[in-house]
């Protein structure tokens, strides 16, 4: 499977990603964002990080970049795409994903592990993963997750939320929400779930010794859904 | 020409910063504050004598990059 991470000015976790993806057997390529396209891929990555400071709102100035109209072309012709973090940010501000991320409820940047629950399998990313329950890693200052009345409702009807925070237990509830994020919305899909932004960093989950290994097994089911 | 934008959040919006900028008032007994929004102001310089056309341009440019219209709103004044 092909992959391309891109680079913006301020990303910081696109090495990370590249180790991961790497790691599992996805041939990987780093894409500068001035670049007008995009090598022949089954699967774009948005990384992690500040891209370009996170200027006037975090990604909206990513979102307008050279490379962001290959990313839009892509998604809009069933093409894996995956933000992480700031890869979210971006994603909302391009418009393929539904609403936007605001500063965290108490203003403190947020970073620790957390649980996650998958909300849906019926896709390329979760589909006949094992767990429900995934602990992974977040760090971010702009993960609330809001959006309007009407965007909810058809997020859920349409099974496109994707993650939500929760406890160990899959038990999603106040306690369990680290940064107001409307449902405890960790991560969504575009309606026809090719496209995912989630604000934990599976990339940060891959070594048993250093971390944990729930992101090793979202790598390696996006390979197995593939195939 | 020089237009003049104020990018607010919509009413309704959580202002974090806001309200963590009232509570700071209050303690500062500046106790009749009731409520505090933050917002963004913008100047921007346009090559354009017009100043309609002018105002139009930076009207496109609050729908397309200025302001986040999911949680925003934009005054041009």
């Amino acid at each position: 499977m092909r992959s391309s991470v891109i680079i913006f000015p301020g990303s910081n976790c696109d090495r990370d990603m590249d180790v991961a993806l790497k790691k599992f057997g996805f041939k990987n390529q780093m894409v500068w964002h001035n670049d007008l396209s995009i090598p022949k891929s089954d699967l774009i990555v948005l990384p992690g990080g500040f891209s370009y400071g996170d200027y006037l709102r975090c990604g909206s100035i990513a979102s307008k970049s050279k490379i962001i109209k290959s990313v839009i072309d892509f998604a809009n012709s069933g093409g894996l795409v995956l933000g992480i973090c700031n890869g979210f940010q971006i994603l909302t501000e391009t418009g393929l994903l539904k609403g936007i991320l605001q500063q965290n409820k108490f203003l403190n940047f947020i970073c620790s592990n957390v649980f996650v629950k998958v909300k849906d399998k019926q896709n390329k990313y979760f589909k006949d993963l094992k767990k429900d329950v995934l602990k992974l890693h977040i760090a971010h200052n702009e993960g609330n997750y809001f959006c309007s009345d009407d965007e909810l409702k058809s997020l859920e009807d349409n099974n496109q939320i994707a993650v939500t925070y929760c406890g160990e237990d899959g038990i999603e509830n106040e306690t369990n929400n680290p940064n107001g994020a409307i449902k405890n919305i960790a991560g969504i899909f575009n309606n026809s779930k090719n496209v995912l932004g989630m604000m934990p960093h599976p990339e940060r989950m891959i070594d048993k010794y250093l971390s944990g290994e729930d992101g090793s097994l979202f790598f390696k089911n996006i390979l197995d859904n593939f195939k | 020409m020089k237009i003049k934008v104020i990018v607010t959040l919509k009413n309704g919006v959580l202002d974090p910063q806001g309200k963590a900028i009232q509570q700071t008032l209050n303690g500062m007994n500046f106790g009749n504050v009731e409520d505090v929004r933050q917002g963004k102001y913008f100047e921007i310089e346009v090559k354009e004598k017009d100043e309609k056309k002018a105002k139009s341009l930076v009207d496109d440019m609050c729908k397309k990059l200025l302001a986040n219209l999911v949680i925003e709103d934009y005054k041009i004044v």
